[in-house]
């Protein structure tokens, strides 16, 4: 497996966001910017313009309240313990009692189906191989998928940031051990190193010093999906404040005796959070996608927990008689990474100055 | 009202016997149908197979797998072999590279077998003893998988388990080609000889087959077909066997078509809609379970639910808590839903609750369940108060358990219940689902300090000691080894002892040993080392084209025993 395709190439990945810190050069009237509004004001002014990203954060908002009501559901609407086996249980639809897991009265009668949608409170979305709540269970995934996504992006971020701005900014030796560390973790396929990171640490997990990861937590996939994208955002980083350490700005900085540190927070940081905030919603939507297709693959998210990924290996084996439990978690997954990708486009967009702001 | 009822019942009674009668008198006639005639009739054609993937070397020596062994019965023989024959018949011991099966001599320790003249190999060689005795060394020079369980019992075995390439088995096998005679010598008498000499792992190959694994060259056998050529990414194809001809019916039988092609790579649910388009006739693996519904309804007829020797278990391993606390092992036994089991698994017509080792109608077995509501011969319900109070009792509640299942779809939905049922009985339990390529080694690896799993058992030869000694034996747990079948790691030299007094008393008195083999069951399941799930069925899904399907619990369906034209 090769890099996603939207990130395969760094020149199309790296935001192109305006150095805050630059000075102007008097091209307001040429550009439509708005005398008064800064670049954050400016970049807020164009996207609550914009339909598209007012549907998108709408979505994406929706999809976050639902999956943090997730226990509201299970314990008040649906009833329902979504990570036990409820293989002999008994519902009432429309009237009548049914079982959750229905066996085939039909031919043979071999095989055992769950109950389809109902469409009712209980077992909205049907249930699954495990006569558990779909519907409950769509929702704590959703939790498990967006805390995977949104940990692993700050993880990813932090990381990348400091290898990209010490590499970039210090450069000579430092920037070269960086760069051969980053060079060998690009030089796996993304997928091939989460693939093999998972397999083996879900067996002992990972253990440093005091500190201990199960093989069966949550930090793991999270910390594992944070790694793997460290240099696909380092890189660009690096190239940016190696960009910015040859500006005007900074070497006057530099010229007038400032120290490294000061420059390094004030104008170096500065410029490149921008970047750091366009990437987010882009990397979130990333990490939504890996971490289904590790816990697809039975290596993110382990049982009795739930993931989108999860929910669509649960439903694979039902796909020709409950295609709703796989269906479902997919369309989840989909409009999350549609929101996200089209709110990372909208950021990108608003925060270059090259943006109309009409 | 009550009259007319009884009249009914009494018709249909005396219908249901007309029709049983009429069709034991229609079988016997089939049976007594001429054979050459149905050959004449159905011989030719190709038989297409189809799995998800292959099963390794083609080394009948090496190969340990249900799949593969299914596909020696018609390319190899050894001295004697299960009969070829449906249902029970089939773990019937019959001649088959030797001319009868031998009494033995010497206190049951010496066995001579006259081997039969004109049997060829695929390369046109004739069998000799001195073939004979080159594949039985070829076994330990291979360092075959079961030297140490099937073959250590032969004289000479020791000293080839510890130097395999200098094996000789001197005093243990010995040939003469003049005789004709094949003389086996064994440390000990041993009930189990011939079921261990009827496997494809004693197969008599040429005497200079290469001394490694044969891996994807295969070597000549001397059944009706041949390997002509095998890639584990594609394809096998067999082919008529140019230098065979029919010895023995019931060991090696002609087959109907004449090629048979076993393609590799296709899904269940691509060989479903294949076989439903008759673009093959058959797939190894277990139909998919959102398909069973469909196929059970629509295409009933070309549906086969056979028996078999095997059960689904979850061994507990007994030296890593909680399960070295004989309380919880007894709780799990009685919290699980058999039932329950037996639906994620297909239904009732797909599987059967058990609880104890030794599956239905195999010999040893007596009907006995102690982990049920009410127990005695037959589980009923599970017992959660009992589980409950085990647990309580037994202090270990709020432990982290993980189970350990393989990564399909079965596997991974049992493996998930157990989980469940473990929550509910206070432990903080999750499933790991591992690759099916490494999750049977994994488990038994005491350094992986794996404490419940998902596993299953199939035998190899009927006889209770193939479960229990296999199972349970102290021999069979090897610390630190990924080749340490006792997987609950469970040593109890008392029922040891037993086991030993069961194999002894086989030789003079089968029906004896079978009853010491009911009570080491009961004695073993007394102390849950494991907890028996189900007793699975085999579904076979053919083409409508496919005909003459038989089936035993030994070596499954017969594939050359099946005309397509």
């Amino acid at each position: 497996m090769s890099i996603p395709s939207d990130i395969a190439s760094t020149e199309a990945f790296v935001p192109e966001v305006p150095p805050l810190g630059l000075p102007s050069l008097g091209l307001e009237e040429d550009t439509g910017r708005r005398a008064g509004a800064g670049p954050w004001r400016r970049a807020w002014l164009l996207m609550r313009r914009d339909k598209p990203t007012i549907l998108a954060a709408i979505v994406l908002v929706l999809i976050v309240l639902s999956s943090l009501s997730a226990p509201l559901y299970a314990g008040y609407v649906a009833a329902s313990d979504p990570f036990r086996s409820n293989l002999s249980a008994r519902i009432t639809v429309d009237g009548k009692r049914v079982k959750v897991m229905q066996a085939s009265t039909e031919g043979l009668g071999l095989g055992v189906t769950p109950i389809g949608p109902t469409y009712n409170a209980q077992y909205f979305l049907g249930a699954d191989t495990q006569g558990r709540d779909v519907a409950a269970r769509l929702l704590y995934g959703g939790r498990n998928s967006l805390l995977i996504a949104t940990s692993a992006t700050v993880i990813c971020l932090v990381l990348a940031a400091i290898i990209g701005i010490t590499a970039g900014f210090f450069g000579g030796i430092t920037d070269q051990i960086l760069s051969r560390i980053l060079d060998i973790l690009w030089a796996f396929p993304v997928y091939l190193l989460a693939i093999s990171l998972s397999i083996v640490l879900l067996s002992h997990g990972i253990v440093i010093g005091p500190i201990e990861i199960t093989g069966d937590s949550l930090l793991l996939p999270i910390v594992i999906i944070g790694i793997i994208y460290v240099p696909y955002v380092a890189r660009p980083v690096r190239g940016r404040v190696m960009a910015l350490k040859r500006s005007e700005f900074v070497l006057a900085a530099t010229g007038l005796g400032i120290p490294a540190w000061r420059i390094l927070v004030n104008d170096i940081l500065p410029n490149v959070s921008t970047m750091l905030i366009v990437f987010v919603p882009l990397m979130m939507a990333l990490n939504i996608i890996t971490e289904s297709s590790l816990s697809f693959l039975s290596i993110g998210v382990q049982a009795p927990d739930a993931s989108w990924g999860t929910i669509i290996q649960d439903g694979q084996t039902l796909l020709y008689t409950r295609p709703a439990v796989a269906l479902a978690p997919g369309i989840a997954i989909a409009l999350t990474v549609l929101s996200l990708n089209v709110l990372g486009d909208s950021i990108r967009d608003a925060l270059d100055p090259r943006t109309k702001l009409v | 009202m009550t009259m007319h009822l009884k009249q009914l019942t009494r018709h249909a009674g005396a219908m249901l016997a007309t029709c049983l009668l009429a069709q034991t008198a229609l079988g016997g006639v089939a049976l007594a149908q001429d054979r050459a005639a149905l050959m004449s009739e159905h011989r030719g054609g190709t038989i297409t197979l189809a799995a998800v993937s292959a099963a390794g070397t083609v080394d009948p020596m090496i190969n340990y797998t249900a799949q593969f062994w299914q596909v020696f019965q018609m390319t190899y023989d050894g001295l004697v072999k299960f009969k070829q024959a449906g249902g029970s018949d089939g773990f019937e011991i019959v001649p088959s590279i030797a001319e009868e099966v031998p009494k033995p001599t010497n206190d049951g320790k010496t066995y001579v077998f006259k081997i039969r003249k004109g049997i060829k190999f695929s390369n046109g060689k004739e069998v000799t003893p001195s073939d004979v005795v080159a594949s039985f060394q070829r076994i330990f020079k291979i360092k075959g998988p079961t030297t140490g369980s099937f073959y250590n019992g032969i004289v000479g075995a020791d000293k080839c388990i510890a130097d395999a390439a200098s094996c000789t088995l001197e005093g243990g096998v010995t040939g003469d080609d003049s005789a004709g005679t094949v003389t086996i010598n064994l440390v000990a008498p041993d009930a189990e000889i011939f079921s261990k000499l009827a496997v494809p792992h004693a197969s008599i190959v040429p005497a200079d087959a290469p001394l490694t694994d044969a891996g994807t060259t295969p070597i000549p056998g001397t059944g009706a077909y041949m390997i002509a050529s095998y890639d584990p990414n594609s394809e096998m194809v067999l082919k008529r066997n140019p230098s065979f001809k029919e010895w023995s019916v019931d060991a090696q039988p002609d087959g109907y078509p004449d090629e048979v092609v076993y393609k590799f790579g296709l899904t269940e649910e691509a060989a479903i809609n294949a076989i439903i388009n008759g673009q093959i006739d058959w797939m190894f693996d277990t139909p998919p379970s959102d398909r069973l519904p469909e196929i059970g309804a629509k295409y009933a007829s070309q549906v086969h639910i056979d028996p078999l020797a095997a059960f689904w278990y979850a061994p507990m391993n007994t030296n890593l808590a909680p399960f070295d606390n004989v309380k919880v092992r007894q709780a799990v036994n009685y919290a699980l839903d058999r039932d329950a089991l037996v639906g994620l698994f297909g239904g009732d017509v797909l599987g059967q609750p058990v609880c104890q080792i030794l599956p239905p109608d195999f010999p040893g077995h007596v009907d006995s369940c102690l982990y049920t509501k009410s127990p005695g011969e037959t589980w009923s319900e599970p017992d959660m108060e009992k589980a409950q109070a085990l647990v309580d009792e037994s202090g270990t509640k709020g432990q982290k358990v993980t189970v350990i299942a393989e990564d399909n779809a079965v596997a991974r939905g049992i493996g998930t219940y157990i989980a469940s049922v473990l929550t509910e009985l206070g432990y903080d339990a999750s499933m790991k689902a591992i690759s099916p390529n490494i999750q049977f080694t994994y488990i038994q690896n005491t350094n992986n300090n794996v404490q419940i799993s998902v596993s299953q058992w199939y035998q190899d030869y009927p006889a209770a000691s193939n479960f229990l000694n296999v199972l349970l034996s102290c021999s069979s747990f090897n610390k630190g080894s990924d080749a340490s079948i006792n997987i609950a790691g469970y040593c109890n030299k008392e029922l040891d002892a037993k086991m030993k007094q069961a194999m002894t008393t086989a030789l003079t008195d089968q029906d004896a040993a079978n009853a010491i083999w009911a009570e080491i069951d009961k004695g073993f399941m007394e102390q849950a080392p494991l907890a028996p799930l189900l007793t699975p069925k085999s579904v076979n899904f053919t083409s409508a084209r496919l005909g003459n399907y038989v089936f035993n619990k030994q070596n499954r369906w017969f594939i050359s025993q099946s005309w397509v034209k």
